[in-house]
């Protein structure tokens, strides 16, 4: 989980640099401190579980499983990407493992990943669908339409809202009136569990639970995960941060990576320094080889443009 | 005269109507903040929080909520950020904003802005690089506006916060930081009112927001081959400057029409209906589009540009028609 987690970290750390130099184009969300999350539900679903995220992608990905080669190449836009090159960092998908797409449209993601929970429903294997989401998304219409469906049809669901307090500038405290996210859960009649989003393990424990609650055809639940992006809403420079220094230093305190480095060193023989150091340098040349892998890679072909559009 | 951008001029056109009817308001995301552009900066603080509203990421209720309060009396402005958010809240526009006042027997008027910035802008890739105005043209009830200049955005914005219908206002995200002249005071442009960009004899070439400008391009490179083209800008789409477009074409003969949209169900092509239906004799060749092919808007910046239609083609078009 820990190698998961600093993998998020190092491959979005390494996709800021490049796009700030103008290797990645559109625009790159970065999850870092959110890493407990993705990792933490990820960890507790099957390969053929399905997902779906949200313009903050990255996380997610990684956390199911995806190749750090093709998600590099996709932002380097090249045709070795996940989506040959024509999605770039929002519109990340592999659907191998069930991760079914990151989004340009806040919400957007949340009633198509209901229907995932559906057909697995229907199909009767005892899959389940995990939607990622933010504070932000939950005041959409999908997010209450979506709920209230999975309820009714107690469809095979997990609501996953990461609540970082910010919507872009907007805070979480001045556009809803609840305190939690997952007090709404009681309008639709499921448990709603609030969890500390950057305790990994908590995470895990309440998705393993929701989850064998959805694989036992008893319905969905939300858990909202509270947390923090160290980072501003996109890497663009130009892109303002209105969130107060204080919050933020708060925050930097609790990171999610540091405290289970902490938590592992503090048990005996679970992690030496070294092994720590060995780990982060294994995972940087990773991105490493992943920027390679893409700068290697040749950009779609403009005759490639008209490919995908339909069936044939 | 005052230079400044497109991004200043609509704020200035909202500040001044704010100033003058205590009645206009805006609302969206982020609002506060200045706009995800820049393009409310400063707002909240002469008019305030009430006035000035940030919303919860919310576009069904923010469209529909305006639709009532417009209703009701007042005059928002409302932001979608990106013309693309508004399709999340289409409904409340097209099946309430757009047929309230018919629908109801002439009992209400819906008299809001519905702020909607298009257009390909830095590899935004599908989801955020739509031109959708042609969409809202289709629909009865729906004022269309797309502005190509500072002045044209002001002038337009302050007459479409005074207008008593519905207005779709199309800001394009490219032209943001254009520098212009821009009037002093109350700019007022009437909708379906043309302007001529450029005169010319040979052609006529049709446009609208920044693919005008790439047509104003082609037509400079155009003219160092003796040929002389008239460039239109539209402003509205609806209503549509007709006459303006008809004397243009009785005069040259020719017609294209650029726009960045989709081609197909393009408003070029009710321009095109339009202008074979009532001049075909006038014209020396047969009228012409360019426009976006029916691909959505890729990433990678190579397939993004085949969507692009660039001055290049415009003038390979045009050239094609004067030999024809
Ligand atoms: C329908 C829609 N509205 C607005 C936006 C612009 N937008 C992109 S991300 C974002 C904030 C999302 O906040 P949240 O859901 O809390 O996720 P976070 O960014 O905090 O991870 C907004 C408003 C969008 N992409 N789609």
């Amino acid at each position: 989980m820990l190698r998961l987690m600093q993998t998020i970290r190092r491959f979005e750390e390494r996709a800021s640099t490049d796009y700030v130099a103008g290797d990645i184009y559109g625009t790159v969300h970065c999850y870092i401190g959110e890493e407990a999350v993705a990792v933490g539900v990820c960890s507790a679903l099957n390969r053929d579980d399905q997902i779906i995220s949200t313009h903050r992608g990255h996380g997610h990905c990684i956390a199911k499983g995806a190749d750090l080669n093709r998600m590099m190449a996709e932002l380097y836009g090249r045709e070795t990407g996940y989506c040959k090159g024509k999605g770039g960092s929002m519109h990340i998908a592999d659907f191998d493992i069930g991760m079914l797409g990151a989004n340009g449209i806040v919400a957007g993601g949340i009633s198509i990943i209901t229907g995932a929970g559906l057909a697995a429903q229907i199909e009767g294997k005892g899959r389940v669908a995990v939607s990622f989401f933010g504070d932000g998304a939950s005041c959409a219409g999908p997010f209450h339409e979506s709920l209230n469906i999975a309820a009714a049809w107690k469809l095979p669901m997990v609501y996953v809202c990461e609540n970082n307090l910010w919507a872009v500038n907007t805070a979480a405290s001045t556009t809803l009136a609840v305190q939690d996210v997952a007090a709404r859960a009681a309008g639709y009649g499921i448990p709603g569990i609030v969890v500390d989003g950057n305790d990994i393990f908590a995470v895990h424990a309440a998705t393993t639970e929701a989850v064998a609650r959805a694989r036992a055809g008893d319905g969905p639940t939300l858990i909202e995960c509270k947390t923090y992006r160290h980072r501003r809403h996109t890497e663009r420079p130009s892109q303002p941060d209105v969130r107060p220094q204080a919050e933020i230093d708060a925050w930097m305190k609790k990171d999610p990576i540091d405290r289970l480095v902490d938590h592992l060193q503090a048990q005996q023989g679970q992690l030496s320094v070294e092994e720590w150091q060995a780990m982060d340098a294994e995972i940087l040349q990773q991105v490493e080889d992943s920027v390679s892998f893409a700068k290697a890679s040749a950009f779609p072909s403009p005759d490639r443009v008209t490919d995908d559009v339909f069936a044939a | 005269m005052t230079v400044m951008t497109y991004a200043e001029a609509g704020m200035t056109a909202l500040a001044e109507e704010m100033r003058r009817d205590p009645l206009v308001w805006a609302v969206g995301e982020d609002l506060g903040r200045g706009g995800v552009f820049g393009q409310y900066k400063g707002l909240v603080e002469e008019f305030g929080p009430e006035r000035i509203s940030d919303a919860p990421i919310s576009e069904s209720a923010i469209m529909g909520a305006s639709v009532g309060a417009a209703m009701a009396g007042t005059r928002p402005v409302v932001e979608m950020r990106f013309a693309d958010f508004a399709l999340c809240a289409v409904d409340e526009l097209v099946n309430q904003a757009a047929k309230a006042r018919y629908m109801l027997g002439g009992q209400t008027k819906v008299p809001m802005v519905i702020r909607e910035p298009m257009g390909m802008w830095r590899s935004s890739a599908a989801q955020h690089s739509q031109s959708l105005e042609s969409w809202y043209t289709h629909i009865p009830g729906l004022v269309v506006a797309v502005p190509s200049t500072p002045a044209d955005n002001k002038g337009l914005l302050k007459a479409a916060i005074r207008a008593d219908d519905p207005v779709v206002y199309f800001e394009h995200k490219n032209l943001w930081g254009m520098e212009g002249e821009v009037p002093d005071g109350d700019l007022l442009i009437p909708f379906g009112r043309a302007r001529i960009e450029r005169e010319g004899r040979d052609i006529t070439i049709v446009s609208w927001s920044s693919q005008l400008h790439t047509a104003s391009r082609a037509s400079g490179i155009l003219e160092k081959q003796d040929i002389s083209a008239e460039v239109i800008d539209l402003r509205t789409l609806w209503p549509w400057d007709r006459d303006a477009v008809f004397a243009s074409v009785e005069k040259t003969g020719r017609l294209l029409i650029t726009h960045e949209s989709v081609s197909v169900g393009g408003f070029g092509a009710e321009i095109a209906a339009t202008v074979s239906e009532y001049l075909f004799k006038a014209l020396k060749s047969p009228v012409r589009r360019r426009a976006a092919p029916r691909i959505p808007i890729s990433y990678a910046p190579l397939l993004e540009d085949v969507v692009r239609v660039s001055e290049a083609q415009i003038v390979e078009t045009v050239l094609e028609m004067m030999s024809s």
